[in-house]
């Protein structure tokens, strides 16, 4: 067995080391080396040095993207788990129709980005117009409107990830401490949730990430409208590399900042969730 | 054993994956089957040309292929249809390839970074073309350089080299309803007898608040079309609207470009955006979702009697409510002394330039694809009835100017002796200075920011922007 493993270790390992090569490790090293250089087009760069990364601090948009960023970033990642460990809780008591319902909340979420940016503008900008305003009105309206988007969009998902860990405590854990006359608050708080820590580590990871990457659906809603106010920070690199002229570079910059950014708190995230899981 | 199978299929299947991968991204060679990933309409022209030489199509209609990137989405099928024929009557292969409106910047980019790159493109004017100089093939001893009416719409460096050369030639204005304009001025009380009195700021203002308060008796929404910010409409103001307080800097200056504008004549800009969007269709609150499509739409369902555009917003309001005899195109006037004799705003923000990078067969076959455009039969009557282009040509006698009522009224006022507006605002710094006032003038108009912020943005952002792009 052993030894056969060896033998197909490259037929295996192979195709998919080197489409990871071609499709991540390549453009990746390729990014990294162009931050550093003035460059139109991706074949044509000029070694400029660090100066890229200078011209980021100078750029107003981006520390006022990596702001609102953040603040939509705590929110949602709050909100959806919130709300996704609820509804998770709900489908779990064994309901009617608890079939449809946890495929009716998982919906949204096999809809693309951009398609939902456009529908929830359109279902925003209707109400909205009620009140003579759109939502491009003020970043305050962007924001609340791609939160109940990514909101929408994420339960469902959330909410399986949930459901499978609450399927998992095993049922005697419950049942002890119903006996030795544990309140369903407090069953709540020290049995299921230190029991479903895992799913939380998952789940926080996700829509942490999520959060930080989020770019179609920012595009479709508001596209950063008024004045790149409500631009997350992958859209002001999107804008940044293609909006402006000689600023290439500074978008390369930018993502590797962007990059080590969101690395740092994925890994940072994942040992703080971790040392709260149990052992079953 | 059975295991062993599966996974040994498995293994097969992903590798087979792979291969299919590379096959697409190196052109397949030998293999017609393999889709483009740039969904030409014909397939084969840009096979053709990675196999060049063993390849009987290619080899018989000579070497060199054509890719055009079109910069104008109102007639991608028009010049698909172009490069058919063109195809059809030589042989040689043209791919065009059109960007969504918009995208054209982040489209030639992207395009420009491949192994077949465009071998024509577009820039919009000298700023454009600063990012793409260095991809310009001289066109001096071009056909279409040659039958080039003036210099003036050539891109000529400082070293004699011709970079780009215009193809096109617009005119904007403030596109009327005739037929309202006249159903107007038979009111009682109406401030005008006829649509020519119009012709000061002041008079169109007095017109216009006078429709915008009669707007019930003339069964129509507003005075103007909605000064929609959305990015298909914000370039109206923030580059065509602003062009006129440019112009008339320059002129009072007597310069054609500067690095750090003064803003002599941001007062008059303000007074005709606060016109625009105080004798509106829509509440101001509402502008920054407002589209091109939206004013279009209002306009040629007769909902408004003016409309900022220029010529080429022809295929856009025709076959509706508006009659094609009911199209008239004033000055736009801002309030500047002696303006009753300012004429339209004519220029050119679609230049040719071919692409020196690329293959010298490919550069050949590109001049000659351009000629023929500009020269046979097929081309001049292409841009004259499904274009619609007016363009600055020799070629393109009297019999082929295009049926275009905006165009005849772009001429009536040449006619008229009103002197011509020139395109100023090709000498933007950029973009993103254009943004940045596009910002202000929403934040401004829907009461969320105050006019000294598009004065900010106007002069010190051009200053700023200038020495960025500079560095």
């Amino acid at each position: 067995m052993q030894k056969s493993i060896k033998k197909y270790f490259p037929i295996f390992a192979l195709p998919t080391l080197a489409a990871f090569t071609i499709g991540f490790i390549i453009p990746f090293l390729l990014g990294i080396y162009l931050s550093f250089c003035k460059f139109t087009t991706v074949t044509d760069a000029k070694f400029v040095g660090i100066s890229n990364y200078f011209k980021i601090f100078s750029d107003k948009t981006f520390g006022h993207a990596l702001w609102y960023t953040a603040v939509f970033t705590i929110v949602s990642v709050l909100l959806i788990n919130v709300l996704a460990f609820t509804v998770a809780m709900l489908l779990t008591k064994g309901i009617k129709g608890t079939n449809i319902f946890r495929t009716v909340f998982f919906m949204p979420n096999l809809i693309g980005g951009i398609v939902l940016g456009y529908i929830w503008q359109l279902l925003l900008n209707g109400i909205l117009a009620h009140f003579q305003k759109t939502l491009t009105y003020s970043s305050a309206y962007g924001f609340w409107g791609l939160v109940v988007l990514m909101c929408w969009q994420q339960i469902g998902y959330m909410m399986i990830i949930y459901i499978s860990g609450i399927q998992n405590i095993p049922g005697e854990l419950i049942e002890a401490a119903k006996i030795d006359g544990a309140t369903n608050g407090q069953i709540l708080r020290n049995v299921t949730i230190p029991m479903v820590m895992p799913s939380i580590t998952i789940c926080t990871f996700l829509t942490l990430t999520n959060g930080f990457k989020l770019f179609d659906q920012n595009l479709a809603l508001t596209n950063g409208e008024p004045s790149n106010m409500s631009e997350l920070l992958a859209l002001n690199i999107y804008n940044t590399f293609y909006g402006r002229t000689g600023f290439e570079g500074v978008g390369q910059a930018k993502a590797v900042v962007f990059f080590i950014l969101v690395a740092l708190i994925a890994v940072g995230q994942n040992y703080l969730t971790r040392r709260k899981e149990v052992q079953q | 054993m059975k295991k062993k199978l599966v996974s040994l299929m498995l293994a097969a299947a992903m590798a087979a994956t792979m291969a299919a991968g590379c096959g697409t991204n190196n052109g397949g060679a030998g293999s017609n089957a393999g889709t483009d990933d740039k969904q030409t309409e014909d397939t084969d022209s840009s096979d053709d040309k990675e196999e060049a030489g063993n390849d009987s199509q290619a080899a018989a209609s000579g070497d060199g292929a054509v890719y055009y990137l079109n910069f104008k989405p109102e007639q991608a099928d028009q010049w698909k249809a172009l490069a058919e024929t063109y195809t059809e009557q030589t042989g040689v292969p043209v791919t065009v390839e059109t960007a969504a409106s918009g995208t054209y910047e982040s489209t030639l980019k992207s395009e420009m970074a491949k192994d077949e790159a465009p071998t024509l493109f577009q820039v919009n004017g000298p700023v454009g073309l600063a990012s793409w100089k260095d991809y310009c093939y001289d066109l001096k001893d071009s056909a279409v350089y040659k039958n080039l009416k003036s210099d003036d719409f050539a891109l000529i460096a400082d070293s004699g080299e011709v970079q780009g050369v215009a193809y096109v030639i617009e005119t904007y204005g403030l596109i009327y309803n005739k037929k309202l304009l006249a159903d107007y001025c038979a009111l009682d009380g109406a401030k005008i007898k006829d649509a020519s009195e119009i012709n000061s700021f002041a008079k169109l203002k007095e017109v216009a608040d006078d429709i915008q308060a009669k707007k019930d008796d003339l069964g129509i929404v507003g005075a103007f079309t909605s000064a929609g910010m959305d990015s298909s409409s914000d370039w109206r103001f923030k580059t065509h609207l602003a062009n006129l307080p440019i112009y008339y800097e320059y002129e009072a200056d007597g310069i054609t470009s500067t690095d750090a504008i003064k803003g002599t004549y941001l007062d008059n800009y303000k007074n005709m955006w606060d016109l625009y969007i105080t004798d509106s269709t829509v509440e101001s609150t509402m502008l920054s979702s407002s589209t091109g499509e939206d004013a279009a739409a209002e306009f040629a369902m007769g909902e408004a009697v003016f409309y900022q555009n220029g010529t080429w917003a022809y295929n856009d309001i025709k076959d509706n409510e508006v009659a094609d005899e009911d199209l008239g195109m004033m000055p736009i006037y801002i309030g500047v002394e002696g303006e009753e004799n300012q004429g339209l705003c004519t220029g050119s923000e679609n230049y040719w330039c071919v692409n020196k990078n690329a293959s010298q067969e490919d550069i050949d076959a590109t001049l000659a694809f351009m000629e023929w455009v500009i020269t046979s039969d097929e081309g001049r009557t292409s841009f004259r009835d499904e274009m619609g282009f007016v363009t600055p040509f020799t070629t393109f006698t009297d019999e082929y100017q295009p049926a275009n009522p905006l165009v005849a009224a772009s001429q009536e006022d040449i006619d008229a002796g009103h002197k011509t507006v020139a395109w100023c605002f090709t000498t933007m710094p950029s973009e993103n200075w254009k943004n940045g006032v596009g910002s202000a003038l929403l934040e401004y108009a829907q009461g969320t920011g105050e006019w000294d912020a598009v004065v900010s943005a106007f002069v010190d952002g051009w200053a700023s922007e200038v020495q960025e792009v500079s560095e």
